[in-house]
């Protein structure tokens, strides 16, 4: 997983609530059996105006100009700004991976799908819960300043605009924080207890045999 | 202290906790197809990593399996791909059991754990699909996860979690006729929203609850996901244990006895105390209909749409106009008054036997109604299939106009070749009415199996309770 420290860039406003990841990456799109190359469909059906399949040359398309991510204004984003349940529905990690692949690398919402959550964490995606009122007023914000852009500092728990005039704080589990500023294998940190893992499940046969057999 | 069901399995699966309340939980049960799982052992296989525990897995292929001409294979390369990798990732790294595509026992991953025994209450379930959920019905922690956790369960057979809170959601009181647990499920996300259970673990209890079949409390778990809960759940009673005897993989003998004995205490103690508690009064539950884009959007066949003029928060309103524009519909008309195109009958939600019993006693002897272009029964898995020839209904629905399908995820989510053209209207039985879920520009409204089928009869919605 790629490291997560700093950010700093253009905001794009996604002005809708439970925005689904069905949304996000539509059904087509999860036949691939890789890990990449899904940014390329990220909001497939809202992003463009013809009807986009796997493979398509993406020269070929035609993008919907009313849609927030094809505005030249928002042009290279990398914080998407959202409302509340962003991320709610299928337990689809591509849509992680297509956010991510597209070159978004944080999510300002009030509120997450919690499968969604946990599923960017692990992508070095960094999904931020801001209050509804603090959310409102950069709506308004990002609105107001063509090019609007705002800062992360992950290990600070800090969103601020860059001139630093406004500064909101976010709560994040100390693991996960952990995990984004090193850029840590899960896995790997898992297995450091597998002593614990294994005593647990011996344990665990002795009292259920019948989830073994 | 007092425990709760979900309490009680979160503590008899607890390896670790750290002091943030980060832990590591044991997971029983490792249920796995063909779309969530291949970047899984991918990555397995690139950092040479073994799986903990093959012994926990159970696969089938269900999300791109084809529901006609099982004799032509798979057409579509990109789908067949998918579905061979699976096999070969099956192959190489071993499963307790696998139904691929063409087995007798092959269905939908959340339809054939249950039927095959292979999901027992008191285990920990996970699967890289959401509705995962439904398997709480049998008293389990079950919840989806995504492609990393899927590989993370593999290789140390645990899941890094922090404790959710406890919600009941109580419903009192009896269920009136033509209404069923899929119309519990849509009202309480009418009344909480799909984000109302955002952070709980629900238990659904409450004597509407406990007079609901397994199929029943299965529908009920299985769209807690839809309410924002990750894991939903219902205690074990005398339905959950008559239920599993004799089923393929539920223990036998001296062992059943004991895991009886065990699965018993499964339960809320009293005096056990929730984080919050829902209550909704069985009677007075209708037949629910979505008329929107999202499934909080739901209204009873009763009921007219409503106004987003009439909605004062903005955001709110806005979503509405949005819905009603890509829905086609217009505020204040009738839900009776909505005119379908197609009709499908199935997915994890609702595609056991007693989903099509329910479904057969509307439609026997009548016939789809002229403007219905296309009503499919997907059955959810082999053994149901199977059952519902024995009984005769696969005649029922093919002589009132319906297709007969082999089973699978099919036009829930539209990954195969059913799916919705767009601007077609469908009554569904699934889960999910986001845009686009069951076919670009597709509008799905999502109701009970018996009202799928009497919209199918009548063209259009139709209060089931008065067309019986």
């Amino acid at each position: 997983m790629e490291k997560f420290t700093r950010l700093e860039g253009i905001v794009a406003p996604l002005d809708r609530a439970n925005v689904d990841t069905d949304a996000i990456i539509p059904k087509q799109f999860l036949k691939s059996i890789k890990r990449s190359g899904f940014g390329v469909n990220l909001f497939d059906a809202w992003r463009f105006l013809d009807h986009g399949e796997p493979g398509m040359d993406i020269s070929t398309r035609k993008p919907n100009p009313d849609f927030v991510l094809n505005q030249p204004r928002y042009e290279g984003a990398s914080i998407l700004l959202a409302r509340k349940n962003f991320g709610c529905g299928s337990s689809r990690e591509h849509a992680p991976w297509a956010l991510f692949d597209y070159g978004i690398k944080a999510v300002i919402a009030p509120s997450f799908g919690e499968i969604f959550y946990n599923n960017s964490l692990k992508n070095g995606l960094l999904p931020i819960v801001l209050a509804d009122s603090e959310v409102d007023h950069l709506f308004h914000e990002v609105e107001a300043f063509p090019g609007f852009r705002l800062m992360v500092d992950l290990e600070q728990q800090v969103v601020a605009t860059v001139d630093g005039g406004t500064v909101y704080r976010f709560e994040i589990d100390a693991f996960r924080k952990h995990c984004l500023l090193n850029g840590l294998d899960e896995i790997g940190l898992t297995l450091q207890h597998a002593d614990e893992i294994k005593a647990f499940e011996e344990q665990h046969i002795a009292q259920q045999p019948w989830l073994f057999t | 202290m007092p425990k709760t069901l979900y309490d009680k399995l979160w503590d008899s699966h607890l390896v670790r906790s750290e002091d943030d309340g980060t832990s590591l939980i044991y997971i029983d049960r490792h249920l796995v197809h063909e779309v969530t799982s291949p970047q899984a052992f991918e990555g397995l296989k690139i950092a040479h990593r073994k799986p903990w525990r093959t012994g926990s897995v159970v696969a089938t292929a269900d999300h791109n399996t084809p529901t006609t001409d099982w004799d032509k294979g798979i057409e579509d390369p990109i789908s067949r791909l998918q579905v061979e990798t699976l096999d070969a990732n099956i192959r190489e790294f071993g499963a307790k059991a696998y139904f691929p595509f063409l087995d007798k026992r092959q269905g939908i991953v959340h339809v054939i754990g249950p039927e095959q025994g292979a999901t027992l209450p008191g285990m920990t379930v996970v699967c890289g699909d959401s509705h995962t959920s439904t398997h709480g019905a049998f008293a389990c922690l079950a919840h989806g996860i995504g492609t990393s956790e899927v590989e993370h369960v593999l290789a140390t057979q645990c899941l890094v979690q922090k404790k959710m809170k406890n919600m009941l959601v109580e419903v009192e009181g009896k269920l009136g006729p033509g209404v069923s647990a899929k119309d519990i499920a849509l009202a309480l996300i009418g009344q909480i929203g799909t984000a109302g259970g955002t952070g709980y673990a629900i238990e659904f209890g409450g004597s509407a609850v406990r007079g609901l079949s397994m199929e029943g409390r299965m529908t009920l778990c299985n769209m807690a996901i839809e309410a924002g809960a990750r894991a939903g759940m219902v205690a074990v009673d005398e339905t959950t244990i008559n239920y599993l005897e004799g089923r393929a993989f539920a223990p036998q003998g001296e062992m059943w006895d004991r895991a009886v004995a065990y699965w018993r205490t499964l339960k809320s103690d009293d005096g056990a105390e929730f984080d919050l508690v829902v209550r909704l009064n069985a009677p007075e539950i209708k037949p629910q209909i979505t008329w929107g884009t999202s499934p909080e959007m739901v209204i009873p066949v009763d009921g007219r749409i409503p106004d987003p003029e009439k909605e004062r928060d903005e955001v709110r309103r806005e979503g509405m106009e949005r819905a009603l524009v890509y829905m086609g519909l217009e505020p204040n008309m009738a839900a009776t008054d909505i005119k379908i195109d197609k009709v499908f009958i199935g997915s994890c939600t609702n595609s056991r036997i007693e989903d099509l019993r329910a479904a057969a006693q509307v439609i026997k002897g009548r016939h789809v109604a002229s403007n219905v272009k296309l009503a499919m029964v997907v059955p959810g898995s082999g053994p149901v299939k199977d059952q519902a020839e024995k009984e005769g209904l696969d005649r029922i629905f093919s002589e009132a106009g319906f297709e007969w399908r082999q089973p699978g995820c099919s036009m829930c989510l539209a990954m195969n070749n059913d799916r919705l053209e767009p601007g077609e209207r469908c009554a569904s039985t699934s889960n999910r009415n986001f845009e686009g879920r069951q076919g670009a520009g597709g509008r799905t409204h999502l109701v009970s199996p018996s009202m799928a089928a009497g919209a199918a009869i009548a063209g259009h919605f139709v209060d089931v309770r008065s067309a019986k």
